[in-house]
């Protein structure tokens, strides 16, 4: 085995490219090393040009977030050693306007998170000497893997669907209102069904499962979409037969 | 690293392997093995001085066992310390003691503020862990950081808020000369040529001397070697050149500016350390081992000097329920 990786990477900087290009360079082989280690190496001793966010390099945070040989995946979580006498090409993430180098613009996401209010709104307001707003471990067991999410956005990477209309809310906002549907805290289900079932919301997914495939917290955004589906039907239904369709 | 430093915080077992083995039953509460994170980084230096820890590549270890705990017990309570462990030790905790190590992993001082989040500076709120409200006392407890961010945020929030809407706006041409000074002060660094010191380098030497001089345990020696070097590294961050420099997301020139400030907190911390003849919480001098109420039941103020060491003073400790004492646990068994 080779003592040195080559890492090929995108670089672009709006005041120097007209368009991205690769930038090679060879960084010492560790066992144990991940990608982002290999770029934090280039950073600190071959070009401290590199730009990349990162933060918690323990797969937390979801700043990493990268294409790696074509595969959406993280840096902090992608070990040189999976790709062995092979050249790594790291990568913007797809379905984003490039920054700089590896660095996306992710305004777009951050406008769909917000709009499908992604915090508890109470079923009913209580005054602080009321007690707290309790809930059995078998409630919270409900919804538990949906708090996983990290917004590290490899699903929307992953999503055929984000590819081909861009006002889609898309994986990860999606199951965060499912999770918050979900918790018996909660009861702003009505509220997040405006954004949750208008056209961009959950019926422009197309079931291929590829956001569930990516996801490094194992979320299963697909599931949480397909649940929403159904629920939002039995909704429409069970409104269509008290009369009052609104 | 952070990951190994959350794991410390559990049950730790430098005794069963290497050391007699302790009194049954094992392991019993509030003995040392549930001892908060300062006291079991103690019990590692000592260990390792002893020559009783594991060489690895990234430094000693010594393993934290929690195997008795059972797979089941494990997936349902700690079922993120077994996936960092599986994926970044090779190690499954369910069938083998995970290698661990004391690190670096929260800042207890910060901006000394009141109970309302204000700061000395009139109009600057401070919350969380850049922020010392003075709620710790000298060693943090764990999870106390989250509720003291949500409670001195909210405070920090309300009142800058508060602050802002019942004062007039600054004249335009006070805020554009101020924001112009700014901005004059990163266009130096930003524009400097010629200079031959690189932030990696310099945050490296920074990081071994705090690590070396500054840690675990402290002695008048170490500390006053890394007050000199940190001197030194002020002086040769004057002569920094960035290798960056796009105005577009320069992460060379944030990391840059990073290390100045982190430069100066470290001064804070070993000049106000070196000062602290005594041992409290998680400061531990290994010259005066002991408590020492009568001069120094007081917090630190460090003063920024310009490119002068900080001058270090001292404030009363305000004192409601939880008094000062002696932390005992188990046996007392360090």
């Amino acid at each position: 085995m080779s003592d040195t990786v080559l890492l090929s990477i995108t670089r672009y900087d709006p005041e120097k490219h007209s368009k991205p290009v690769f930038q090679s360079y060879t960084v010492p082989y560790h066992e144990d090393w991940v990608v982002l280690d290999a770029l934090n190496y280039i950073k600190d001793n071959l070009d401290g040009t590199l730009t990349f966010r990162w933060s918690c390099h323990m797969a937390v945070c979801g700043s990493c977030g990268m294409m790696i040989n074509g595969e959406p995946k993280l840096l902090c979580n992608a070990f040189l050693r999976d790709y062995q006498d092979k050249t790594i090409k790291v990568e913007p993430l797809d379905g984003f306007p490039i920054e700089r180098d590896l660095v996306v613009v992710i305004d777009s996401f951050m406008g769909k998170l917000a709009s499908v209010k992604p915090y508890l709104i109470a079923k009913e307001e209580r005054a602080l000497s009321e007690g707290e707003y309790l809930q059995t471990p078998a409630q919270l067991a409900v919804f538990k893997p949906y708090t996983q999410c990290i917004n590290c956005l490899l699903c929307y990477a992953a999503c055929p669907q984000t590819k081909l209309n861009e006002d889609f809310i898309g994986p990860a906002a999606l199951a965060l209102a499912h999770r918050y549907n979900l918790d018996t805290r909660d009861g702003g289900k009505n509220a997040r069904a405006e954004t949750v079932t208008s056209n961009e919301g959950i019926w422009e997914c197309t079931f291929v499962g590829a956001c569930s495939k990516v996801c490094p917290k194992h979320v299963d955004p697909a599931a949480a979409i397909q649940q929403t589906k159904i629920s939002a039907s039995v909704d429409w239904f069970k409104s269509l037969l008290q009369g009052s369709r609104s | 690293m952070r990951a190994v430093s959350l794991l410390t915080r559990m049950a730790i077992d430098t005794s069963r392997t290497t050391i007699s083995a302790p009194p049954d039953p094992w392991p019993r509460k509030k003995a040392m093995e549930l001892g908060p994170r300062d006291r079991l980084s103690q019990a590692f230096w000592h260990e390792q001085k002893k020559a009783r820890t594991v060489k690895t590549a990234y430094g000693d270890v010594v393993h934290l066992d929690i195997r008795h705990l059972g797979e089941k017990k494990i997936e349902e309570r700690l079922p993120r310390v077994r996936e960092l462990a599986t994926t970044y030790c090779g190690v499954d905790p369910v069938r083998a003691p995970i290698p661990v190590r004391p690190v670096v992993h929260y800042f207890m001082g910060g901006i000394h503020t009141d109970i309302e989040s204000a700061t000395l500076v009139a109009g600057l709120f401070a919350c969380g862990e850049c922020a010392c409200v003075s709620i710790n006392g000298a060693n943090r407890l764990g999870s106390n950081s989250l509720s003291e961010l949500l409670v001195f945020g909210a405070f920090a929030g309300r009142n800058a808020a508060a602050l802002a809407t019942s004062h007039p706006l600054p004249r335009e041409a006070l805020a554009v000369s101020l924001a112009r000074a700014a901005q004059a002060r990163i266009r130096t660094l930003f524009e400097r040529e010629g200079g031959e010191e690189s932030t990696s380098r310099l945050r490296k030497l920074m990081t071994h001397t705090m690590e070396t001089g500054a840690g675990i345990y402290r002695t008048r020696e170490s500390l006053e070697e890394t007050c000199e070097l940190l001197t030194q590294l002020r002086d040769r961050y004057d002569r920094l050149q960035l290798e960056d420099r796009s105005n577009v997301f320069n992460t060379d020139l944030i990391q840059a500016l990073e290390l100045g400030s982190m430069l100066e907190v470290a001064q804070a911390i070993a000049h106000s350390a070196l000062r602290r003849e005594e041992s409290r919480g998680s400061h531990q001098r290994l010259d005066y081992p002991e408590r020492d109420d009568s001069n120094f039941l007081k917090h630190s103020l460090a003063f920024y000097r310009g490119t002068e060491p900080p001058d270090i003073d001292y404030c009363d400790v305000t004192i409601t329920r939880s008094k000062p004492g002696k932390r005992v646990y188990g046996d007392g068994v360090p």
